[in-house]
């Protein structure tokens, strides 16, 4: 890593999720790669996390503009392959989600997804007495769920 | 029966951009009306996830011939939609809507691993690979209403019984390997008749023949690019 695609890295690191502020883009696993290119320019490899989330371009656009100010040229683009899995996301960002109010994805995804996981907690109360309200939720990653104990309704991040 | 690897062709690419596009777009139908807020959130999520899929594809096809996907999205005409006919199926009531979508899952659960392993495209593969995920959620979705549908109550299974002898008929545009093992493992447990696999059915959407739905569709879905052609957000 060099000092400049270092430098990108923390920027990055600033940039949220539009829908789920509490994590970073790089908390969330979708940025690939940095480069540094010559005459002070750079590049962001980003993985979309669902084919159709709406926040993937705008996403693309808080890149551009968190960069933009410090570099001549700041170009990105999109790497579908190998797709996005929650599997990318750090034990910190996991943290993160738990601390906002949404159960993290639990276990490692094996395809085929026969098994999508479950909460292990609810992440208001702590008790591991979940059911599940509704397989889709109110953003492309996010599944309902409530907690039998406290009986709050709760987001669960998928396992994808 | 056809095989799944026919669909990494230029033809099967285009029928399986074609037919979530279509499809994405009766589910979007439900908005604001599905029989329960989660359900409503549910065929929104997968609409937006088949419409990923579509552009996806419609772009990677019109990059090839040097036109956008919107082009391809909202200026042909229902002659060259290449969808399955029964994506452009009017969405009846909700077992009708989920049983198509069964159907369509079970497809899609067999074409996307086969595309995502060995499509020579990298970007097929792509957006295959995605899409295997996004599906297993989908499939799950369909299979569960199916099941509680078709073995629930008195109407329920009624309407589940009306919208297989509807919906039969379509399948073979669908029915490739492996699909009719699927589908018929989660009608069984619904408790639903078993329908023959000999039995007649369309297969004209690869000629450009189409029921006449999809005009209707395309006509709502088309307006706005047509009336206002290359406005942007």
């Amino acid at each position: 890593m060099t000092e400049t695609t270092a430098t990108v890295w923390d920027l990055l690191a600033t940039v949220p999720d539009p829908e789920i502020p509490a994590l970073s883009v790089v908390d969330l696993g979708i940025v690939r790669e940095v480069e540094e290119l010559d005459g002070n320019r750079v590049r962001v490899t980003l993985t979309p996390t669902y084919s159709g989330c709406p926040a993937t371009e705008v996403i693309a656009r808080d890149v551009r503009t968190a960069l933009e100010n410090r570099y001549a040229e700041v170009e990105v683009r999109t790497r579908l392959s190998p797709a996005w899995t929650t599997d990318w996301m750090s034990d910190e960002a996991k943290g993160k989600l738990l601390g906002f109010g949404i159960a993290p994805p639990s276990g490692r995804v094996t395809l085929p997804l026969l098994d999508v996981g479950a909460p292990t907690a609810c992440p208001h109360c702590g008790s591991g007495s979940v059911e599940e309200l509704a397989g889709f939720g109110s953003t492309p990653c996010k599944a309902l769920w409530r907690c039998r104990t406290c009986r709050e309704p709760f987001d669960y991040f998928k396992k994808h | 029966m056809s095989a799944t690897s026919d669909l990494s062709s230029a033809a099967g690419q285009q029928t399986l951009a074609d037919g979530c596009l279509v499809l994405s777009h009766r589910l979007s139908e439900w908005m604001s009306k599905a029989p329960t807020m989660e359900e409503d959130i549910a065929l929104g999520n997968i609409a937006l996830d088949l419409l990923g899929q579509a552009r996806g594809l419609l772009s990677h096809i019109g990059d090839q011939v040097g036109v956008s996907e919107d082009q391809l999205a909202y200026f042909r005409d229902p002659a060259d939609f290449r969808n399955p006919l029964i994506c452009e199926l009017p969405n009846g009531d909700y077992g009708h809507t989920i049983l198509r979508q069964l159907f369509v899952d079970c497809w899609l659960a067999q074409v996307w691993p086969v595309l995502a392993a060995t499509a020579p495209d990298e970007v097929v593969r792509g957006v295959a690979e995605k899409a295997v995920k996004e599906n297993a959620y989908h499939l799950r979705h369909s299979s569960a209403w199916v099941v509680r549908l078709g073995d629930g109550t008195d109407e329920s299974r009624r309407r589940m019984v009306a919208a297989l002898d509807a919906l039969w008929p379509y399948r073979g545009e669908l029915a490739v390997d492996g699909w009719y093992d699927r589908v018929e493992s989660v009608l069984t447990e619904a408790t639903l008749p078993l329908p023959a696999r000999d039995a007649w059915t369309q297969r004209t959407s690869s000629d450009g023949w189409h029921t006449e739905h999809l005009g209707y569709l395309l006509a709502e879905m088309q307006s706005l690019a047509r009336a206002h052609p290359g406005a942007t957000w």
